[in-house]
């Protein structure tokens, strides 16, 4: 699955620390398989106990949709669990743009096909404005030459070459570390840890 | 590299194990040690199968039930079927592919991050890797040590690597004396108060200074095991004659020549005087009381004496209060608790029992407070009933579970119910974390022994003095 230029509305999320188990609170991950998370996508925040929607969310709302997802800082802290990125996937996003996202939920986003952007703090502020304001602000993300913009204006974000052309390419991971088998094996020869 | 240069203990490591390098790239980097547990691994042997290929290196990984299984009646079947069923995937999976677990019931199960050091399957100089975050605990031994994604562990289990950028060095320096009552979780606390659940993210952060070489092996993994809180890769401890002597006789450990060769490289760990960090920061141990946090994440921490903080305008912050049932320029001293949890990797091990048993020997617990004891293993707690601890505990109205994550991340059925109080001694206090609607307070294993007893938040240190206990 390829990675091209497209442009949508995105989903309003201004909450700073935003942390997995909010993403997907810890009960949900009982499952042997990945699918099936989007369900569960901000299970505590979206759904009263009784399994009705909270109406105050943005997820139960008709103002805010499309397939990227607009968040405050150090999104994706705390746990490793790869299925918050899973979860978001599966619930139909592609980008997540914030000013900052912890490590591991940006390597586990990379690895599910899901592009993390890091924009500065004062375009965060503009986006989210911008948003408020007009729910249908169309924004453009163009992965090949790493850029997005919106209202007019664009903006560069940073990927390093081989998550690009994972993207771009649908490269995989295990193929290339797989290539290297033989180095691997020279590797624990000489190795005092082996 | 050139030999003259002056390496941080966390590059030497790196650069040892590094098999691959490309610009623009991820390194292709080797994995001494992996462990796996039920929640994360089985999509991952998934992918071996629709490939159709192997463990590349079964004896590197290493696997335990801990986040999913019940802490009471281990010895019957798992009631709950969705855990029941993702233990038994992990047993089918290891049986499959050959590799060693110690599953429920087994001995020498437990929440994977007590058992690789107790075991000596943790070792100076080893990068380890495990799908979970407090992966960071291993740092303690002088290892490279991080938590990784499920693709991540496909990655390592079908080829004993794995991909990772190299993450930028911070040195944080703990220098002097700890006062009475403060413990190495106050420590850690503390720390992340300063610098936030974000200030270390990008980093892997070595501690070092007076006040961390004066700690025992379990009060370093208590430090190294929160690094993750303040968003680090990783933490880690230089070894020394405490790491080895923990080390010495363990079941996996190397013996006789073995033990020999591998200190000669032990001795090799430690970061060159003048090497460079990308960031330093320096604490005075005497700074530093009991501390306890009042909102949804671990940076949000006071001394337990201050008053909850204001940030005027700031959206998640009020949302946090809100969460808690608390607001700005209150005090948590005095607050009354309703649950209290000793476990998780953070304090769940022998030295923390111990504490715990020599502060509330001979008390009972406050009547309305629930106090659940969840050891870290089955070995803490054989040692623990050897000690004798059990009967304090049980004398004081503790309830001591078997082994697990248990109430930490409450996915089997140890639950804080929504809205009660819970002073924890586990590493987040995420909504929802302990429980839907859960209300967690971190602290220390002490902290948490006297809100035990008193039924309310107090500061440990002035009752220690009342009672000219030494800690
Ligand atoms: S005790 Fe808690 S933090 Fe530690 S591994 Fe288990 S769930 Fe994770």
């Amino acid at each position: 699955m390829s990675f091209e230029k497209f442009s949508d509305t995105a989903v309003l999320l201004p909450l700073e620390n935003v942390d997995t188990d909010q993403i997907i609170p810890a009960r949900f991950l009982k499952a042997t398989t990945r699918e099936g998370f989007g369900e569960n996508l901000f299970c505590d925040w979206r759904f009263n106990k009784d399994g009705s929607p909270k109406p105050d969310f943005v997820l139960n709302q008709e103002t805010y949709k499309g397939s990227i997802l607009a968040v405050g800082k150090n999104f994706g802290c705390g746990s490793s669990r790869e299925h918050a990125a899973w979860a978001i996937g599966d619930y139909g996003f592609k980008v997540v743009i914030s000013s900052f996202f912890a490590d591991i939920f940006k390597n586990n986003a990379l690895n599910n096909n899901i592009l993390p952007i890091v924009a500065e703090e004062q375009v965060m502020d503009r986006l989210f404005k911008e948003l408020q304001n007009d729910p249908a602000t169309e924004i453009l993300v163009d992965l090949p030459n790493e850029q997005w913009s919106f209202g007019g204006k664009s903006y560069g974000f940073e990927i390093n070459e081989y998550k690009k052309e994972c993207l771009l390419k649908g490269y995989d991971n295990i193929d290339y570390l797989l290539s290297h088998k033989q180095a691997v094996e020279s590797f624990e020869q000489k190795h005092i840890l082996n | 590299m050139n030999s003259g240069e002056k390496r941080t203990l966390f590059e030497k490591i790196w650069d040892q194990h590094v098999i691959h390098s490309r610009e623009g790239y991820p390194d292709v980097f080797y994995i001494d040690r992996h462990f796996i547990h039920e929640v994360t691994s089985p999509q991952a042997f998934d992918g071996l199968k629709k490939r159709g290929i192997q463990v590349a290196k079964p004896n590197k990984t290493i696997a335990t039930a801990d986040h999913n299984v019940p802490t009471k009646d281990q010895h019957l079947p798992i009631k709950e079927m969705l855990s029941r069923f993702q233990v038994e995937t992990l047993t089918q999976n290891c049986k499959e592919f050959g590799i060693e677990l110690f599953g429920l019931g087994h001995e020498k199960q437990g929440i994977v991050h007590v058992i690789g050091p107790e075991l000596g399957l943790t070792l100076p100089g080893m990068t380890i890797v495990c799908g979970d975050s407090h992966t960071s605990t291993h740092g303690a031994f002088g290892t490279i040590a991080f938590g990784i994604g499920t693709s991540e562990v496909e990655q390592v289990l079908a080829t004993q690597t794995i991909l990772q950028y190299k993450p930028k060095t911070m040195r944080i320096e703990i220098n002097g004396e700890l006062k009475p009552g403060v413990l190495s979780k106050d420590i850690i606390l503390y720390i992340i108060s300063k610098i936030s659940a974000s200030g270390a993210t990008g980093y892997f952060v070595e501690y070092a200074g007076t006040a961390i070489e004066g700690l025992s092996m379990e009060a370093r993994m208590t430090i190294c095991n929160m690094s993750i809180e303040m968003g680090a890769r990783g933490g880690m401890i230089a070894p020394d004659e405490i790491t080895f002597e923990y080390i010495k006789g363990r079941e996996y450990a190397p013996k006789g020549e073995a033990w020999d060769e591998m200190m000669n490289y032990w001795k090799t760990l430690y970061s060159d005087q003048g090497a460079q960090y990308d960031k330093v920061l320096n604490f005075d141990a005497n700074d530093i009381g009991p501390m306890i946090t009042y909102g949804t994440n671990p940076g949000m921490g006071i001394s337990i004496g201050e008053t909850i903080p204001d940030q005027p305008g700031d959206a998640s912050f009020k949302k946090s209060l809100d969460y808690m049932g608390l607001s700005s320029g209150e005090r948590l001293l005095d607050k009354k608790v309703d649950y209290v949890f000793i476990g998780s990797c953070t304090n769940s091990r022998i030295e923390d029992l111990r504490l715990v048993a020599d502060f509330v020997k001979g008390k009972s617990k406050a009547p309305d407070v629930n106090v659940w004891i969840v050891p870290g293993s089955k070995a803490v707690e054989a040692q623990a009933k050897r000690e004798g601890l059990d009967k304090i505990f049980l004398e004081a109205g503790f309830e001591l579970r078997q082994p697990g994550c248990s109430a930490c991340l409450a996915m089997n059925e140890d639950k804080v119910p929504a809205g009660a109080y819970c002073v924890s001694t586990s590493n987040r206090n995420f909504e929802g974390r302990q429980g839907p609607g859960s209300r967690t307070f971190l602290a220390s294993p002490l902290t948490a022994a006297a809100a035990a007893i008193t039924g309310k938040v107090v500061d440990v240190s002035t009752l220690l003095k009342k009672e000219a206990h030494v800690i």
